[in-house]
């Protein structure tokens, strides 16, 4: 199909829209029929434009027809369409789980989520970098509006902190997409990694600026060190299908970070080659450690896996910073993993705070659950996915994270940091569950049982783990083919190119 | 020209961040627009700086670059609304927190340092 390639962005942008129209409007059930069906069409579609992505190259939109580099195009190649297919899946779970009654805590839920599930998908697919700016704000801004969702008093805290820091990010990145364009004269990223090949001295200190203040802003995106503050509070407060959706946010920042900062300011960048890497190297390591010490301090579940999400951020970053062919290929497996798992971890932690009354999710001793039973399986699960204990996903991508840096100068610093960080990972989530499961009074229990729509939720994130392992060789086929294809700029920059702008491009 | 359009984008820029600083939101609501005015302006100039030439082809001997112009479009539309959207917010924390504080809570009063002095005009 010729107009596959937009589907991803045109399904949820039409959805939400008729989501607001007299039909649906005001009545949450049709509502909920609507989205759920969208989001099955739209884990169709995705898997669709994956399968083509994967057997006929990478697939160019050109929008309007207008050709490249001067026009506005998608490119679906193998990393962005299994992306999008991983935000489709998420989406799938967390809605599931928000139609048992979560969407009822304030009006206009199901078509929030679905701009928001376009600004990401549309952040992953877009070939331009303006565009990455304009999604950046779509996804942004229906954030907003779903983090407040439910209302409270705490979410609002959060929401200001979330909102500020977000403008003040996209001034910058703004800024730094000015100085890009002043320097090289291009949007399209394809292009801008042939321009920054031929810059001049004077012209490079310039695009060094702008190319390490959109490192800044992705950076904020993704929670690397310095500006991760603001995500265990915003995380946490989230209504938990906002939480679950929010999981994959911090990926589109590192997923921006391995676009522009290995496509454009790679290897072959000439004078701007790599300038990420001694910035990124220190941040990522920092970012693991520091979300280590947050999970052994949380107070309750919610805020753990926040910081347990830090701490994927992390993982991912120090492989992005590996900048090698493999690495890469092991951080979109961990990304795959940690994405679903985090985002089930958050759903199940709402079920456990529910049953548990007053005490909430905090680790403190309280009633029994409900269902302790089908809860501590499901948490049982989950934590042994993001500790990274055998025979789950987890632990097949901290493996193959490792196994990328084993011939690296920085194996030292790698190896024990990831090592450490799980063994403090494992003993924190582990008193976590004993206090949530068997620290009990005999106050009796609950009856607030979960919705089977909540149980199918969990449970469709959670069978990502054991199914990435029992597909895990084709998967990680696939991811390897992905770091191929991004790494090898004959295939993701000159093949995205008239020839003509290739010979030209020296003329500059 | 250059140099006058330089320190106005720098002027409104430190401005900017200067008043998002600040610990009330009003004045962080202030500063982000005065960020996205300087924002605005710098992307315009990204294009370069020209006298007397039209965004159009075959209108004058010189043309300037369009790109800019809609680029600044896009940013000053998606500024706008942020900046709605931020008021709304910071109206709506101002209800639900009862100070108008970014962190929700007033910070603790400092310490007299002296004993306060009582009576005695």
């Amino acid at each position: 199909m010729q107009h596959l390639a937009i589907l991803p962005i045109l399904i949820p942008l039409f959805t939400g829209a008729l989501l607001l129209l007299p039909p649906f409007k005001d009545i949450l059930n049709r509502q909920r029929g609507l989205a759920l069906v969208s989001v099955t069409a739209q884990i169709i579609f995705a898997a669709m434009l994956l399968m083509t992505a994967a057997t006929e190259g990478t697939q160019m939109y050109v929008l309007g027809d207008w050709q490249p580099p001067f026009g506005i195009v998608l490119v679906a190649d193998r990393l962005s369409t299994m992306l999008v297919l991983l935000t489709s899946v998420l989406c799938a779970g967390a809605l599931l789980y928000a139609c048992a009654g979560q969407d009822k805590g304030g009006q206009y839920f199901h078509p929030l989520f679905m701009f928001q599930v376009m600004g990401i998908n549309g952040a992953f697919l877009t070939g331009d970098i303006f565009n990455l700016f304009v999604f950046f704000e779509v996804l942004l801004i229906a954030s907003y509006a779903l983090l407040v969702h439910g209302g409270g008093k705490q979410k609002t805290q959060a929401a200001v902190h979330y909102v500020i820091l977000n403008l003040i990010g996209s001034s910058l990145f703004l800024f730094g997409l000015g100085i890009l364009y002043g320097t090289l004269g291009t949007l399209n990223i394809a292009d801008m990694a042939i321009q920054v090949r031929h810059l001049g001295e004077a012209e490079a200190i310039l695009a060094k600026a702008g190319g390490l203040l959109l490192l800044l802003v992705f950076g904020l995106k993704a929670a690397l060190l310095p500006l991760h503050f603001w995500l265990p509070r915003t995380y946490s407060s989230a209504s938990a299908p906002v939480a679950a959706l929010f999981a994959i946010m911090t990926k589109v920042g590192i997923y921006s970070i391995f676009r522009v900062h290995t496509l454009i300011f790679g290897e072959e960048a000439n004078l701007l080659a790599d300038i990420a890497l001694p910035w990124l190297w220190p941040m990522a390591m920092g970012t693991l450690a520091i979300g280590t010490l947050g999970v052994f301090a949380s107070p309750t579940l919610r805020v753990m896996t926040a910081n347990l999400v830090v701490i994927s951020a992390g993982t991912l970053l120090i492989a992005a910073a590996l900048q090698s062919e493999k690495a890469t290929s092991a951080a979109l497996y961990y990304m795959l993993h940690s994405t679903l798992v985090t985002g089930a971890l958050f759903l199940i932690a709402d079920l456990i705070s529910r049953q548990r009354g007053k005490a909430e999710d905090r680790f403190v001793k309280s009633r029994a659950m409900a269902q302790p039973k089908l809860l501590g399986f499901a948490f049982v699960i989950a934590a042994l996915a993001i500790i990274g204990l055998p025979p789950l996903s987890g632990f097949v991508g901290k493996v193959l994270i490792m196994r990328a840096a084993e011939s690296t100068a920085e194996i030292i610093w790698i190896w024990p940091l990831i090592l450490v960080s799980s063994l403090m990972g494992l003993v924190a989530i582990s008193r976590a569950g004993t206090t949530l499961f068997w620290r009990v009074t005999t106050a009796p229990s609950s009856d607030d049982k979960a919705h089977p729509f909540e149980i199918a939720g969990i449970a469709l994130l959670l069978a990502a783990s054991p199914l990435l392992v029992i597909f895990g060789g084709f998967v990680t086929e696939f991811t390897a083919d992905a770091a191929q294809q991004l790494h090898d700029l004959t295939q993701s920059v000159n093949a995205l190119l008239p020839e003509s702008t290739l010979h030209t491009g020296g003329d500059h | 020209m250059e140099g006058l359009y330089a320190f106005c984008v720098g002027l409104l820029t430190a401005c900017g961040i200067f008043l998002a600083l600040r610990g009330r939101t009003f004045p962080v609501v202030v500063g982000l627009t005065l960020l996205s005015y300087a924002v605005n302006l710098f992307l315009f100039a990204s294009g370069r700086l020209k006298l007397n030439a039209a965004a159009v082809l075959g209108q004058s001997e010189q043309y300037s670059d369009p790109l800019p112009q809609a680029l600044v479009l896009t940013a000053i539309v998606i500024g706008f609304a942020m900046t709605a959207f931020v008021v709304i917010l910071a109206m709506r924390a101002r209800a639900d927190l009862g100070n108008d504080h970014v962190d929700g809570r007033l910070p603790e009063a400092p310490k007299p340092r002296l004993p306060r002095r009582t009576g005695g005009q």
